[in-house]
């Protein structure tokens, strides 16, 4: 007689290893559209320049990074601007560094919710990554702005190509490896805190064994002992090649394949990381 | 009626102490077991989640064989003292946390009130915290805006619903919190405790609305309390906890009578060690019994309240003191006390000592009470003994039962002071000396 009755939750100690219920993440949406949102506004709420902000940062760095590495360090640049060099390195990174640390905090910084209350909790990273890319779109409206300035005041060939056509790709490998890493992280950091540490300074130092503030092609002319082991992170291809992309040169399909496949199999080991803590993490925060 | 909740064999289990060492090496001997098909190692230990007894293991189930169903319109009361694993049952239910053993099976959707303050975004204003509760409550925007005037207008803060929620106090917290939840159409509804936040107009509406909501939209409500008026006002059925596991479910009178039972002694009765070295004397036992000398701890209002003492001194004492009092959550409310009596006490000898007290046709209100009880010198200055809760009894008769009808005459009465009570003493030495305050009166 049970057999036959229609249950709506069916709830059991075992779980299946994957499985997302697309169904309920839609029934949420309002949810996730309103998480969004927070994240937006909550930025520049009772601020003096508020969505200013979502520029100087990335201008900041970036002058930062023409003086020191630019110009005492004399780091090569290719030949190209520097200004644009820099930006465009730092514009994706942000993208990256911070979707991994927003969601890296998905389960302790919302534990009291969480004990609370039912929702996909898949809808938290979901939030953090989607938000993080509309950021990251008002910054491209700051790169686009810079370029045609460059060109101008320059006169100078930018060589903007048509590899362009694979930025929303490389967008994508982002958000699959920020998401990715984020959830294993937050998983983790449910049990075993050290990891918080390990990773407010780890991305940090990342960000050097990434070409952002050099290119490749230096990297291989001074250094060629460290080449293979800066070109296989998995985020360097993505950045070379919109950089690439931007002021030219030859875009290596085969390493964003690579990154793309590295992208994908971080995604799925992060939802199912996180698919096994969200049920039970709040008895072991 | 429809089964909307079915609870089959249910249990929770948990690791006491720190987590972290030791967790690594726990977690591999769990995963190497899970590898070969073999049961987790550290589900088979475990015991009943008693927290007064020091345990052996490490884990402990806070939550063991629970088997119960619930039918659409329901409204179950869920009572337990504390840690008897009422929040872990919750948990569970409002799929916050997952079951070690069992299943749960749900019809409809659930929705939890949440705690003060939960859910709310402090710098968002009450309008879009209203939205964002909802939207966590499963609603969509536009139920939400559906429903958005009604809840404004129960939750009584219109005024305030463009301010961040920051600068709500929070009483206008809880009352927005229950006004979204309550408006929620969800098939299930959970309470949990939070009346006791709130003013008595407020929890009164509260109450008001879940008994609509049940009656009326027929859904169900799991209400988790321990006032025990309201529980009874509002609940149909109801489930007692104790130490993790069902001491039984079913009508909720039974269930609250059933609550007020001790599990490990006779009814009635209470025993009591020397809690104070330094004291001269203590309470060895006492018993509370009514007018058919049955020992029992469930009055009715009217009854005769007898308490026999056992008392032991250390050494013989001349004309001590003695207080007898009744307390109720507000405090004491009547007192035998020969300190204001003008009553004298014979002399205690060193050993056991007997005497008793009466209270004579209790006038008292449904509640819980309890007995405190000290002792002084001759000359009142020194205590022989310190003022010990020891024993408690309740008055279970119902308001209607005395011929009183009006709305949320339980509640009141359980937060109501009761009257003074006539009284008399017998020291053992058969002499009865009574007292009654309207007899000193002078007319």
């Amino acid at each position: 007689m049970t057999n036959t009755e229609e249950w709506d939750i069916e709830i059991s100690p075992k779980t299946s290893l994957f499985q997302i219920d697309f169904k309920e993440i839609w029934r949420f949406r309002d949810l996730l559209s309103l998480f969004i949102k927070r994240e937006i506004v909550s930025v520049y709420k009772q601020t003096i320049l508020g969505p200013i902000w979502f520029f100087i940062q990335p201008i900041l760095t970036t002058l930062v990074f023409t003086v020191v590495f630019g110009n005492i360090a004399q780091i090569s640049t290719d030949g190209q601007p520097k200004i644009l060099f820099y930006l465009s390195g730092i514009v994706l990174w942000t993208y990256f560094s911070e979707a991994i640390t927003s969601t890296s905090t998905t389960f302790t910084a919302n534990a009291a919710i969480f004990g609370k209350v039912y929702f996909p909790r898949i809808i938290m990273p979901l939030s953090k990554v989607i938000s993080n890319l509309l950021k990251l779109c008002i910054q491209f409206l700051l790169l686009i702005f810079i370029y045609g300035y460059f060109i101008i005041t320059h006169k100078t060939t930018l060589n903007l190509n048509y590899n362009i056509i694979l930025l929303p790709f490389l967008v994508l490998i982002i958000m699959n490896l920020g998401m990715g890493i984020g959830m294993i992280v937050s998983s983790l950091t449910t049990k075993y805190k050290d990891l918080t540490f390990l990773v407010t300074f780890g991305v940090q130092l990342l960000m050097y064994a990434s070409p952002v503030i050099y290119s490749l092609a230096t990297l291989q002319k001074n250094k060629p002992q460290y080449y293979s082991f800066i070109a296989y992170n998995p985020i360097s291809p993505v950045i070379e090649a919109f950089r690439k992309s931007l002021l030219g040169g030859v875009v290596d399909y085969g390493m964003i394949l690579y990154s793309f496949i590295v992208s994908v199999v971080l995604l799925f080991t992060g939802l199912i990381v996180f698919n096994a803590t969200d049920k039970t993490f709040i008895d072991t925060v | 009626m429809s089964t909307v909740i079915k609870i089959e064999n249910l249990g929770k289990q948990y690791r006491l102490g720190q987590i972290g060492t030791g967790t690594v090496s726990h977690d591999l001997n769990r995963w190497w077991a899970k590898i070969r098909g073999k049961e987790d190692p550290f589900l088979k230990i475990g015991e009943a989640n008693d927290r007064t007894t020091k345990g052996n293991s490490e884990y402990v189930w806070a939550l063991k064989n629970i088997d119960f169903t619930v039918n659409q319109g329901d409204v179950l009361g869920i009572i337990g003292r504390n840690g008897a694993g009422k929040s872990t049952l919750l948990k569970i239910l409002s799929r916050t946390t997952l079951p070690t053993i069992g299943s749960l099976k749900v019809k409809g959707r659930i929705a939890s009130l949440l705690e003060v303050g939960t859910g709310f975004h402090p710098e968002l204003s009450g309008r879009d915290n209203i939205f964002q509760n909802g939207a966590l409550l499963g609603m969509t925007k536009k139920e939400i805006t559906k429903k958005f005037d009604e809840i404004v207008d129960f939750s009584g803060v219109e005024r305030y619903i463009d301010t961040p929620v920051k600068r709500y106090s929070s009483g206008m917290y809880v009352r927005l919190a229950f006004a979204v939840a309550a408006h929620l159409e969800s098939e299930i509804l959970i309470v949990d405790e939070v009346l006791a936040v709130g003013d008595a107009e407020f929890q009164k509406k509260c109450l008001g609305k879940m008994k609509d909501v049940s009656n009326k939209e027929g859904r169900t409500v799991l209400f988790v309390s321990h006032n025990m008026g309201a529980i009874k006002n509002l609940c149909t059925k109801g489930l007692l906890l104790e130490n993790g596991e069902t001491k039984i479910y079913g009508e909720i009178d039974d269930v609250i009578n059933q609550y007020f039972k001790k599990s490990d002694a006779a009814e009635g009765y209470f025993t009591s060690a020397k809690l104070d070295k330094s004291e001269v004397v203590f309470i060895r036992s006492i018993r509370l019994s009514n007018q058919t000398g049955r020992a029992t701890e469930i009055f009715n209002t009217g009854d005769d309240l007898i308490v026999d003492l056992e008392l032991e001194s250390d050494e013989d004492i001349s004309k001590p003191n003695i207080a007898v009092g009744i307390k109720s959550k507000n405090g004491f409310i009547t007192i035998g006390n020969t300190m204001l009596d003008g009553n004298q006490m014979p002399d205690l000898k060193k050993g056991l000592n007997k005497l008793s007290i009466t209270f004579r046709s209790i006038p008292l209100l449904p509640q819980e009470y309890f007995l405190g009880i000290g002792m002084r010198s001759y000359d009142c200055k020194t205590f022989l003994m310190t003022t010990k809760e020891i024993g408690y009894f309740n008055i279970s008769t119902r308001m209607v039962d005395l011929g009183i009808t009006k709305p949320m005459a339980e509640e009141i009465a359980m937060d109501s002071v009761s009257p003074f009570i006539p009284y008399e003493w017998d020291f053992g030495n058969g002499n009865i000396q009574s007292f009654n305050i309207l007899n000193n009166v002078i007319k």
